[in-house]
C-alpha cells in the first residue's frame, strides 16, 4: 500500500467517522467517571477533614468573646479583631510572667536553631563515615545505633536528668541542646547513611585516587551534591524540636520553657475565664513555624525522602 | 628485593580475601614500562578487584605491590602515581569539566599557572577545549569518558588504570574511543593496565593480554598467541568470536601417527605442534570456524564429509553450521560460497592451527 493509499484512507475515516463503526484515534474520556468521582470525592473529604478545624481556629481566634459565646463556631466573624493575637504574644500570663507567647517562642528559636544545626552536622559525618569508610566495627555501632531508634524515650527521661545535673546543665537551654541532638542522632544518621551509600561507589574512589582525604571529599565531593537530603533532615529537626514538649518541660525551667510548653500552660490554665480566642491565636502562632518550614522546602523534601530511601 | 628497572608495575604473590572468599590467589604479575595490558575476563572473575588492589582502593590480605621500584603496598591511592579511569565515567557532577580535571591537582596544592598549563595540555592531546566550562551533565557518553581520561592525563601518572571504561558507550562510539585509547597510548607511552571483558578491545589493545578466570591468571601472553595458542580450554573458549568449535573424542597411536577419533571421525594430526608428549587419553579438539575451509578440494591429508544444518549470513562472511560426531560445528566462509541448507559438503584444516585439551583437565596437549 502506498502513502498516499494510506492518506487516503485515513482522511476517509476521518471525515466519516459517524458513519464507520469502530474506535478511531484516542479514547474519549469521561470528566464524570466513577473512577473520577471516588478519586476526587475521597481527596476532598479528606481536604475538608484536616481543614475544618483550622477554619474554625483562624475564624476564632479573630473573634470577641461575646461572640463566642454565641456559639456559631463555623459562622465567620462579624466583627474581625487581632486582640487576641497581641494578646497571645506579648501580655498572656503563664504562671508569673505575664509577656505572652513571645518569650516561649525566642526560648524555642534558642532551643532548636543550635539543636538542629549540632544533630545535622554530627549525623551527616556519622552517615558518610558509614557509608563510605567501611571502619572495623562499624556494622555493630550502626546496629547500636538503630536500635536507639526504638528504646521509648520515657525510659530514658529519668536517667538524663541525673546526668545533666551532675553535668550541671540541668534547666539550662544548653542542656536542652544536648538531648534533642543526642536523641536525633539515630534517625538522622539513618538518612545520611543511606544517602550516601546511593551515591556511586566510583566517585567516591574516583576522589580518593584525586588524592582527597576523609574531610576532602565529604567536604568538596559529598556535601554540594546532597542539598535534598540536608533538607528533609533540616524539616525533620526543626518540626520535631519545635513541636517537641516532654524533653521541654522535663528539662527546662518556667522561664526558659519552650513556646510549646508555654502555650499548654496558657490553654490549660484553670483560673478565670477560657479564652478561645487567645488559645486559638496562640495556637496557630505555636505551630505556624514547622507550617512555614513544609511550604518553603515541600517539594525538596519529597525528592529527599526519595532519595535517601532508594538503597538501604 | 625490589623489582627490575623496566618494570613498571610488579605484583608479587598477590591475595585477597573477602572473609572466606578468595577473589585472588596468589597472583604475580611483572607489566613492562609502557606496555599496554589487558586484563581479561568474564564477569567476577577478580580483574576489577586487581585493579583496585593496583590502584590502593582495596587492602590486600597477601603479598605486595610495587610500582616504578617503590613497594607500594600500604600507600595511598594518591602517592602511587596511577591514574584511574572508570566505567561510570566519575566525574564529579557539580564540577565544570575544568574543575574536574583540576580537582587533584587542587588538593596537591599545585600552584595555578601550573594547573592551566596541564589542563590546556590534557585538553589539547583529548580535544575537550570547548568544553571546559561545562558541567558532566551537559556532556555526551563520549565526551564524559574523555574528561575521565583527562582527569588522569593532568596528574602527570606514571600508570593509566583503566576499569572498562568503554562499557557505558554504544558500539560505534566504543569503537571510535578505542582507537582513540591506542592513539593516546603511542603518543604518551605510559604504562596501561586496562580491565574489560570485551574481547575486541583486549585483542586491538593489548601488547599483552591476561586472561583471567576465579581470580587466576590463565594466560599472560601477546593477543595472538592466545588467540593461536590457548593454554587451555578457558582460555580457548572464551576468546574468539564465533567461538571455537570443539570435539570430544580420543587421541590414538595409529600406524600413521597420532591422531584424533570421535566416532567415525579420524583426524591425523601430522602438523601438530604436541605442547607435551602425547599420551592416548580422551581429549578434546579444537579449531577456530575460520580455520576450517569447506570444499576446498584435495589439499588436506584427509576429509570430512558433513552436511549442512543452518546458515547464518552475517553480511562480511557467513557462518555455516552443521553436526559433526554429533556435536554442533561451524565454519566461516566467505559470504560468494555460501553453501545451501542440506547441502553436502567436505571440510579441511590445517592440523597446526588446531588444538587439543586433555578433557579431564582442560589444558593444552
Amino acid at each position: 500500500m502506498s502513502i498516499a493509499d494510506i492518506t487516503a484512507q485515513a482522511s476517509v475515516a476521518a471525515g466519516a467517522r459517524q458513519e464507520i463503526a469502530g474506535p478511531y484515534g484516542p479514547k474519549p474520556r469521561r470528566m464524570i467517571s466513577r473512577r473520577n468521582v471516588f478519586l476526587y470525592g475521597t481527596l476532598f473529604v479528606m481536604a475538608v477533614y484536616y481543614l475544618l478545624p483550622l477554619y474554625v481556629m483562624i475564624v476564632t481566634s479573630l473573634k470577641g468573646m461575646p461572640e463566642i459565646r454565641l456559639g456559631n463556631i463555623f459562622s465567620p466573624p462579624l466583627e474581625i479583631t487581632f486582640e487576641p493575637w497581641v494578646k497571645a504574644w506579648s501580655t498572656a500570663c503563664t504562671g508569673l510572667n505575664c509577656d505572652g507567647l513571645s518569650r516561649g517562642f525566642w526560648n524555642s528559636v534558642r532551643i532548636t536553631v543550635p539543636s538542629v544545626l549540632l544533630s545535622i552536622a554530627i549525623a551527616s559525618v556519622n552517615g558518610y563515615a558509614l557509608a563510605n569508610w567501611r571502619f572495623k566495627g562499624a556494622d555493630t555501632f550502626f546496629i547500636i545505633l538503630i536500635v536507639g531508634a526504638f528504646i521509648p524515650y520515657q525510659v530514658m527521661i529519668y536517667p538524663i536528668v541525673i546526668i545533666l545535673r551532675e553535668i550541671g546543665l540541668y534547666g539550662s537551654l544548653s542542656g536542652l541542646v544536648i538531648v534533642h541532638s543526642i536523641f536525633g542522632m539515630p534517625i538522622l544518621t539513618l538518612l545520611f547513611r543511606n544517602y550516601f551509600a546511593s551515591m556511586p561507589e566510583e566517585l567516591f574512589r574516583a576522589a580518593r585516587v584525586d588524592g582527597a582525604g576523609f574531610w576532602g571529599i565529604f567536604l568538596r565531593i559529598m556535601l554540594p551534591m546532597s542539598l535534598p537530603i540536608f533538607v528533609v533532615a533540616i524539616i525533620l529537626q526543626v518540626t520535631g524540636i519545635w513541636n517537641d514538649f516532654l524533653f521541654g518541660v522535663v528539662y527546662t525551667r518556667p522561664d526558659t520553657y519552650p513556646m510549646t510548653v508555654q502555650l499548654n500552660n496558657i490553654v490549660n490554665s484553670v483560673q478565670g475565664v477560657k479564652e478561645y480566642n487567645v488559645n486559638m491565636a496562640a495556637t496557630i502562632l505555636t505551630g505556624l513555624v514547622p507550617l512555614i518550614v513544609y511550604f518553603i522546602s515541600g517539594k525538596l523534601f519529597v525528592r529527599g525522602i526519595a532519595a535517601g530511601a532508594v538503597k538501604g | 628485593m625490589t623489582a627490575a628497572n623496566d618494570t613498571s608495575v610488579s605484583i608479587q604473590d598477590l591475595s585477597l580475601n573477602f572473609g572466606a572468599v578468595t577473589v585472588l590467589e596468589t597472583l604475580n604479575l611483572d607489566v613492562a614500562d609502557g606496555e599496554f595490558i589487558v586484563l581479561l575476563g568474564p564477569s567476577g572473575c577478580g580483574k576489577s578487584t586487581l585493579l583496585n588492589c593496583i590502584a590502593g582502593l582495596l587492602d590486600v590480605s597477601e603479598g605486595r605491590i610495587f610500582i616504578k621500584g617503590k613497594n607500594v603496598t600500604w600507600e595511598e591511592p594518591k602517592d602511587r602515581g596511577i591514574g584511574m579511569v572508570f566505567q561510570s565515567y566519575a566525574l564529579y557532577p557539580q564540577m565544570t569539566v575544568e574543575k574536574n580535571l583540576s580537582f587533584g591537582l587542587r588538593v596537591a596544592g599545585t600552584p595555578k599557572e601550573e594547573i592551566a598549563k596541564r589542563i590546556a595540555r590534557a585538553a589539547e592531546i583529548l580535544q575537550i577545549e570547548p568544553l571546559l566550562q561545562r558541567k558532566p551533565a551537559a556532556l555526551s557518553g563520549g565526551q564524559r569518558q574523555r574528561v575521565a581520561i583527562g582527569r588522569a592525563l593532568v596528574r602527570d601518572v606514571d600508570v593509566f588504570l583503566f576499569d572498562e571504561p568503554l562499557s557505558n558507550l554504544d558500539a560505534k562510539l566504543r569503537a571510535e574511543l578505542r582507537v582513540e585509547i591506542k592513539l593516546l597510548h603511542r603518543k604518551l607511552q605510559n604504562t596501561m593496565i586496562y580491565v574489560t571483558h570485551d574481547q575486541i578491545e583486549a585483542m586491538t589493545l593489548a601488547d599483552r593480554i591476561a586472561v583471567m578466570k576465579g581470580g587466576v591468571i590463565q594466560q599472560l601472553d601477546a593477543p595472538q598467541t592466545i588467540y593461536n595458542r590457548p593454554v587451555n580450554r578457558f582460555v580457548a573458549g572464551f576468546l574468539g568470536s564465533p567461538a571455537m568449535n570443539f570435539i570430544d573424542g580420543r587421541l590414538e597411536d595409529a600406524a600413521g601417527g597420532w591422531r584424533f577419533a570421535a566416532e567415525d571421525i579420524k583426524i591425523p594430526l601430522g602438523t601438530y605442534d604436541f605442547a607435551k608428549p602425547p599420551a592416548p587419553g580422551p581429549v578434546t579438539f579444537g579449531i577456530r570456524p575460520e580455520h576450517v575451509s569447506l570444499n576446498s578440494g584435495t589439499g588436506w591429508p584427509f576429509s570430512i564429509a558433513a552436511n549442512v544444518e543452518v546458515v547464518e549470513p552475517m553480511g562480511s562472511d557467513t557462518l555455516v553450521w552443521l553436526k559433526l560426531a554429533q556435536q554442533n560445528f561451524s565454519v566461516r566462509v566467505t559470504s560468494e560460497r555460501t553453501p545451501k541448507n542440506d547441502e553436502a559438503v567436505t571440510l579441511g584444516f590445517d592440523p597446526m592451527r588446531a588444538s587439543l585439551f586433555d578433557t579431564a583437565t582442560g589444558t593444552r596437549i
